[in-house]
């Protein structure tokens, strides 16, 4: 099944769900996903509520948590894949922050020279963007054909009730939390692109081609928090095209200052880095198309 | 420019029921601004302010107020200032220390309680007490059996809460580690801090020593107890990261040297350290009078040594001190030392002293710089 309808909603502190669900006009159960709040995942009621009563957890979190326990095999393997993944984050962080120091102090730089300088800084950041997407992919690959968890009964068993679920659901909501996990469940107990999608925060994020993760520092605060360079996560489900989402964008971005916009806007490119703050709703149709009132980044790094 | 609360009633020529309304109104010492104002009262033949502030005085005299019970001593600290301090009494030969009784700002450590003043500014850290919201982590007791050390070791071992065995940790290491626990509110600590997000989600081993003085002052023996017995025993036993980007040495005082000479004994060990007020005593002449007594001669040798011959023992070090501490000079020499190892060193200076809050208060800045927080995985 292809998708029908998506919609990207901002983040759901003030809940436009419920009004937004009611213009589809949905007939039947409401597939849920709340995996992202981890442990809080059958903290579900208002989401139900907001639903009307008519959403059906996947538990995908739990269902996740129950794969781990009962096969000891797979769980090592998982393990071990994390390892990897932790390893190549670490190197990759260690490049980005190499390379964009150097595209910081280009940037300084006077003279003629500069623009083409800048290109070719920004290449370099390009390139380590997508050499860390391309081996988080093939760590991915090396994975799935080590663990093989399609055969293995646990997680089949999981895959049959969730498709089962999925079947009889109008419409998949899937929440934010813990843009990581999400992603990892969505894929362990491949859920399918549905009809209609509704996603916010970490749920949209996940449904896109790729993931971008953000944070910059908090001025008043000057704890150190690691990194504070974006960094692509993983290509995502890529149910939605085209788009990089920024949630949150007005509470965990620097927006007002252009030139960190545009570092984003670049990197992100061809697609387009979309703003989704508080009351947002884009309808991306099929899921390929910006709708004209998507806030987007320029590439001179401001929102338009 | 307000006057000060003392100089005011001192203009009033106050008696003793003015003093009293005096003492009534204000919290002691009277901080306004920059300016502290420390009090006693009682008959004395003398009475001193004493505190380590370094290029102070240790012993700062108070005034008798004319013509009541009163002792006053007005002291500059800037914003964001907290020292400890006790008020020296005394009656004709007869000297007696106390903790200041107008005061009920208590701080407490291994060697006795001492009182507290909080300078203008100074706001105790909000993640420092118990949260109801926060998940409390596990602590439980290990006795590892320690052959270098020839004795058993307890360990207090923190399992953040929601602890998997299916997931993996980095490994936090605390000297000390029982100090920690009671007097810089350790676990409240680490279970805050992960509950929002700054600090990643960690295994912390809290380790004690037997012989501080010996076994933290550069020791092969405590060093060999560490790398090669308890670190592989918690990897072996517990979901570990178990490569060097997931271990880290954390120490202060001693404890920082214990921290520091422990990785200087395993390069490629530990992927970062944090030492806080370390005892990084050194001379620049090998002969030279250090200051220290013969507890530091171990000391200033392993310092004198490391920075003849500076080496990388870790990828990244949180360095801290207290600017009113004797050891921010060398501290702050140190810094140099280790940048110039090809360590990436992040240098908090704090406007405290050598004390179990100080090192409290540093430990979210510390633990979020060694083990960063999810905050870039949650999107709500």
């Amino acid at each position: 099944m292809s998708i029908v309808r998506a919609l990207v909603l901002g983040p759901q502190r003030r809940p436009t769900l419920a009004a937004v669900a009611r213009t589809l006009d949905l007939a039947g159960p409401v597939a849920t996903v709340t995996a992202g709040w981890q442990d809080r995942e059958p903290d579900d009621a208002e989401l139900d509520a907001l639903l009307d009563g008519r959403s059906v957890n996947l538990r995908l979190y739990a269902r996740w948590q129950d794969v781990l326990a009962r096969d000891p095999d797979y769980a090592a393997a998982e393990r071990e894949y994390r390892a990897a993944l932790r390893e190549q984050r670490e190197l990759y962080l260690i490049m980005l922050d190499g390379v964009l120091r150097a595209l910081y102090e280009v940037a300084r730089h006077g003279g003629d020279a500069v623009p083409a300088a800048n290109a070719d800084a920004e290449h370099v950041v390009r390139l380590v963007d997508e050499r860390h997407l391309a081996r988080v992919c093939e760590a991915r690959a090396s994975f799935d054909a080590a663990a093989r968890p399609a055969e293995r009964a646990v997680v089949a068993g999981h895959r049959a009730d969730v498709a089962e679920i999925l079947d009889a659901a109008s419409a998949l909501v899937v929440a934010g939390g813990h843009v990581d996990e999400l992603l990892h469940v969505l894929r362990l107990f491949a859920v399918p692109a549905p009809a209609v999608v509704i996603a916010w925060s970490a749920g949209a994020m996940a449904l896109t081609e790729r993931v971008l993760l953000f944070h910059d520092p908090d001025p008043h605060d000057a704890a150190p928090h690691g990194s504070s360079h974006a960094e692509f996560l993983d290509s995502g489900l890529g149910w939605l095209r085209g788009c990089v989402l920024l949630p949150h964008a007005r509470r965990r971005l620097r927006t007002e200052d252009p030139r960190r916009m545009a570092e984003l806007a670049f990197r992100a490119a061809p697609a387009r880095c979309v703003i989704l703050d508080d009351g947002v709703r884009l309808d991306l149709g099929s899921g390929d198309v910006l709708p004209p009132d998507a806030r987007v980044v320029t590439g001179d790094g401001w929102i338009a | 420019m307000k006057r000060l609360a003392i100089n005011r009633l001192r203009e009033g020529r106050p008696d003793a029921a003015a003093v009293d309304r005096f003492l009534g109104r204000h919290e002691v010492p009277i901080v306004e601004g920059d300016r502290c104002t420390f009090l006693w009262r009682g008959e004395a033949d003398a009475v001193h302010l004493v505190q380590r502030i370094v290029g102070l005085p240790d012993r700062i005299a108070l005034r008798r107020l004319w013509g009541t019970d009163l002792w006053y001593v007005v002291l500059e600290l800037p914003a964001g200032s907290r020292i400890n301090y006790q008020l020296e009494v005394r009656h004709g030969e007869h000297v007696e220390s106390t903790n200041d009784p107008l005061n009920p700002n208590v701080s407490y450590s291994p060697v006795g309680a001492s009182s507290v003043c909080f300078a203008h500014g100074y706001h105790t850290p909000d993640w420092t007490f118990p949260d109801p919201d926060a998940r409390p982590g596990e602590l439980t007791e290990l006795v590892v059996r320690s052959r270098a050390l020839r004795r058993d070791t307890r360990i207090r071992l923190y399992l953040p809460a929601r602890f998997r065995r299916a997931t993996t940790y980095p490994l936090l290491v605390v000297h000390d580690g029982s100090d920690f626990l009671q007097y810089a509110a350790a676990k409240t600590v680490l279970d805050n801090l992960i509950h929002r997000l700054d600090v990643a989600e960690v295994v912390v081993a809290f380790v004690d020593p037997h012989d501080r003085l010996a076994e933290y002052a550069n020791s092969a023996v405590h060093a060999r107890f560490v790398t090669r017995e308890l670190v592989p025993r918690l990897e072996a036993e517990l979901p570990l990261v178990a490569r060097p980007s997931g271990r880290c040495l954390l120490g202060s005082s001693f404890g920082a040297v214990a921290a520091l000479s422990t990785a200087y004994r395993a390069p490629d060990t530990y992927g970062s350290l944090v030492l806080m007020s370390g005892s990084f005593v050194f001379t620049d002449i090998a002969a030279a009078d250090h200051g220290g007594g013969p507890v530091f001669d171990p000391v200033v040798r392993f310092v004198n040594r490391y920075r003849a011959r500076p080496r990388r023992l870790a990828d990244r070090m949180f360095v801290s001190c207290g600017v009113y501490e004797p050891l921010i000079t060398p501290n702050r020499s140190m810094v140099h030392t280790f940048e110039s190892a090809g360590m990436v060193v992040r240098f908090q200076q704090t406007r405290d002293g050598h004390s179990w809050e100080n090192w409290r208060d540093s430990l979210r800045d510390a633990l979020s710089w060694a083990y960063p927080g999810p905050q870039k995985l949650f999107y709500e």
